[in-house]
């Protein structure tokens, strides 16, 4: 986009605000959906602010296959990344196990290929940290991988979803010390500690900076054969970002180095052990790094509500989960009324054609593409925010309206409209006056369906940034702050009954009278 | 009125109608008997064209039925199916007033009225109903007022009593022969009972695969059965009858 292009369509979009000052647009710092992420990227976000910049916080975003995509297409400025991520899953190169070299072979690639800049390291590793019970350790002298693998044959594995699934993770394991575990769960991030000390597992992959590790009698074990990458984290940014705004450069290069693993555990332990605001841990971690002097507002003041229940802490954050409502309703709606211009049309045509079954069916797929999957698909042509979100969700409506309109305008009472027909009603008259009256409580109760997955659905959107009830799920999860958690989930169950209420009501008015 | 000349209709290898040839004068009621899939029922449609023959020709009113509008055709034909095919969601008066309206008559209303008088459902007590609060009985009366309601000069009824228990259907026999009286509108009857057919038409038409076997008066039937298959139905009927 030329800079001319640019500057109009500032001026249009925000007219109002150019008229008072002449701003530079914010720097949108975006987050990968767990507690370190959201961490390291507050504390960005902190620092941009101190240094005079306005920040948009786009954190939570989905993973590596969602957030990377967003960096590239535009969509945010920078985020945190590790270098073996960015050379194993964005590169698909195999491990470098020299830390330097992976950093220059990230940064040459990252540079040439997507003109994407990584900033020097913050200079703390957070990689794979396997780990076991210290009694069993001990017991059968276990210190090392290679040792492990030699009993592995007895043991049960709990690992984490990407991990069991990433070429970094268990295959390579496999293949690197002939670990034959003789089970492997799935486990979620959140409950991993847990499985292991109560016994249910013998090893998990832990993370080196994870704020639990201190706190248990665990032992990590030596990567003795160096399988690992380095896993360095630093700033990830757009190059636009560093040619325009080497401001911005400046202040984020500031925590260049500045971070070792001790501080990154105890910081991490405050936040998902202690449950303290990650914007509160970034701050006090600025004082501590003695970057301190000139922060600012812009953080996300949480009401510090000493009352730990649950109704008080989502009574305490009315307004902001009334403005999460909104916004989740906004989606749910604007997806949901586009799907019914298309859906109803299309059932109608459907329902006088022979092709029914075939596009039915074709439809049905999209249902079975999973959330996530459907999110990433989008991302290269639509971006993140709020636009992809209501595609996404529109294209879930599609099928029960589809599907509840043919079914409902075909098989309305056959005896009355053959009668119709025979009496001398058009075609068009038939389907008008006799089996869309019919159809209609069908029709609506597909729509209902619709709406009610919806609801439930767009709390995915959190993951590209569209913003809803998901953001404190997907921040609460990442966090594992059960509360959090609870206060998205709540308000979008009771926002589910409520569109469900609604729609019934709805349904019973579309209903003829005299089927009622 | 209607006029049938060598009808074919075949689906598949079978022939619904094998060369079929049938007249209905103004004002007469003629049934067509049958068993099941003897054709009886698309002979029927080929009158309001909701069946095309393969060839032969079929005139209403001395018109090739190919040469008018399906639609505008079957607005001038009275229909009444077997289960009524009243409109759910339509009241009473509404269901009986269904063809003026489609005809764009302005007085469609008191047209429907007059309907529901001659089939013994005033509209004052029974206009404002929905269909599920009527016996079957008063069903069918409204599927036969909504046939009559613009007055049509002739009426297609295809198995209209045959859903109905055997009291009901005495009742509603006597009401078609009043108002056929009343009105003067011509008929074509599909029955498989042979004693309705004999009791509420002029002439009666007996049909087997896709074939009249003889077409007559009543007593012609009875006197002279023209084939050993007409011999038996009327056989079979007076046993029923004792």
């Amino acid at each position: 986009m030329t800079s001319l292009r640019r500057w109009c369509v500032v001026c249009l979009l925000a007219l109002p605000g150019v008229l008072v000052t002449a701003q530079q647009p914010a720097v949108r710092v975006g987050s990968k959906p767990f507690g370190e992420s959201y961490l390291l990227a507050e504390l960005f976000a902190q620092q941009l602010e101190a240094r005079g910049m306005t920040v948009e916080r786009r954190f939570g975003l989905g993973g590596t296959e969602i957030i990377f995509p967003a960096l590239t297409q535009g969509s945010i400025d920078v985020y945190p990344e590790y270098t073996g991520s960015g050379l194993l899953v964005i590169l698909k190169q195999p491990p470098v196990p020299d830390a330097a070299a992976a950093f220059d072979l990230v940064a040459r690639e990252f540079r040439s290929r997507f003109d994407v800049q990584w900033l020097a390291p913050l200079g703390f590793e957070n990689t794979y940290a396997m780990s076991v019970r210290t009694e069993m350790a001990e017991r059968l002298g276990i210190r090392t991988l290679s040792e492990f693998a030699r009993v592995s044959s007895e043991m049960r594995a709990g690992f984490t979803a990407d991990f069991i699934g990433l070429p970094d993770g268990l295959p390579g394991l496999r293949t690197a010390y002939r670990l034959q575990p003789a089970r492997v769960s799935a486990l979620a991030p959140a409950v991993k500690y847990q499985a292991l000390m109560a016994g249910e597992v013998d090893i998990i992959d832990a993370y080196s900076t994870d704020g639990l590790l201190g706190r248990f009698p665990i032992t990590v074990l030596e990567d003795d054969r160096q399988f690992f990458p380095p896993y360095d984290a630093a700033a990830l940014v757009r190059g636009a970002l560093a040619r325009e705004r080497p401001e911005a450069m400046a202040a984020l290069a500031e925590l260049s180095g500045r971070i070792d693993v001790v501080r990154m555990r105890r910081w991490n332990a405050r936040v998902e052990v202690n449950g303290e605001d990650a914007s509160v841990v970034a701050r006090e971690a600025r004082v501590e790094l003695g970057l301190a002097a000139g922060v600012t507002g812009g953080v996300d003041g949480e009401p510090g509500t000493p009352d730990r229940s649950v109704i008080g802490y989502l009574w305490g954050r009315r307004a902001a989960l009334g403005e999460l409502a909104a916004r989740h309703l906004s989606l749910v709606g604007t997806s949901l009324i586009g799907a019914i211009l298309v859906a109803v049309p299309l059932g109608l045509v459907l329902s006088r054609t022979r092709a029914a079954p075939l596009v039915l069916r074709a439809v049905g797929v999209l249902q079975t593409i999973p959330g996530l999957a459907l999110l990433a698909f989008l991302l290269p042509v639509l971006g993140i925010g709020f636009v992809p979100a209501v595609v996404a969700l529109f294209l879930y409506s599609l099928y029960p309206i589809v599907q509840n309109t043919w079914t409902g305008v075909a098989a309305a009472d056959p005896a009355a409209a053959a009668a119709a027909q025979a009496l001398g009603m058009t075609p068009r008259q038939v389907l008008w006056h006799v089996r869309m009256p019919l159809a209609a409580p069908v029709i609506m109760a597909g729509i209902r369906t619709a709406a009610v997955l919806n609801v439930g659905t767009a709390t995915l959107a959190a993951l590209i940034g569209a913003g809803g009830l998901g953001d404190p799920i997907v921040a609460g999860l990442a966090l594992s702050d059960t509360r959090m958690i609870l206060s998205g989930a709540i308000p979008a169950a009771l926002l589910a009954v409520a569109v469900d209420l609604v729609l019934g009501g709805v349904q019973r008015l579309v209903t003829p009278p005299a089927l009622r | 009125m209607l006029s049938a000349t060598g009808l074919v209709r075949r689906f598949g290898a079978i022939a619904a109608l094998d060369e079929v040839s049938l007249e209905v004068a103004a004002g007469e009621c003629v049934a067509l008997v049958g068993e099941s899939g003897s054709g009886k029922s698309t002979l029927l449609r080929a009158f309001n064209r909701l069946t095309e023959p393969d060839a032969g020709e079929v005139q209403v009113a001395g018109t090739d039925v190919r040469a008018l509008d399906a639609v505008a055709l079957r607005r001038g034909i009275g229909y009444v199916p077997q289960e009524g095919g009243l409109l759910p969601h339509w009241t009473v008066l509404r269901n009986a007033s269904l063809v003026p309206w489609l005809l764009g008559r302005a007085d469609a209303e008191a047209a429907a009225v007059r309907a529901l008088d001659l089939v013994g459902l005033p509209a004052a007590a029974f206009g404002a109903r929905w269909p599920h609060q009527l016996s079957g009985g008063q069903r069918q009366r409204v599927a036969m007022a909504r046939a009559l309601a613009a007055e049509p000069r002739v009426v297609l009824l295809d198995e209209p009593f045959g859903a109905l228990d055997a009291i009901t259907r005495g009742d509603l026999q006597q009401m078609f022969l009043d108002l056929r009286t009343r009105t003067g509108v011509a008929a074509l009857l599909v029955t498989h009972d042979l004693r309705e057919a004999f009791l509420l038409a002029d002439r009666v038409a007996v049909m087997r695969a896709g074939r009249i076997e003889q077409v007559g008066p009543p007593a012609d039937l009875v006197d002279r059965p023209a084939t050993p298959y007409v011999r038996e139905l009327l056989d079979r009927a007076w046993q029923g009858a004792r």
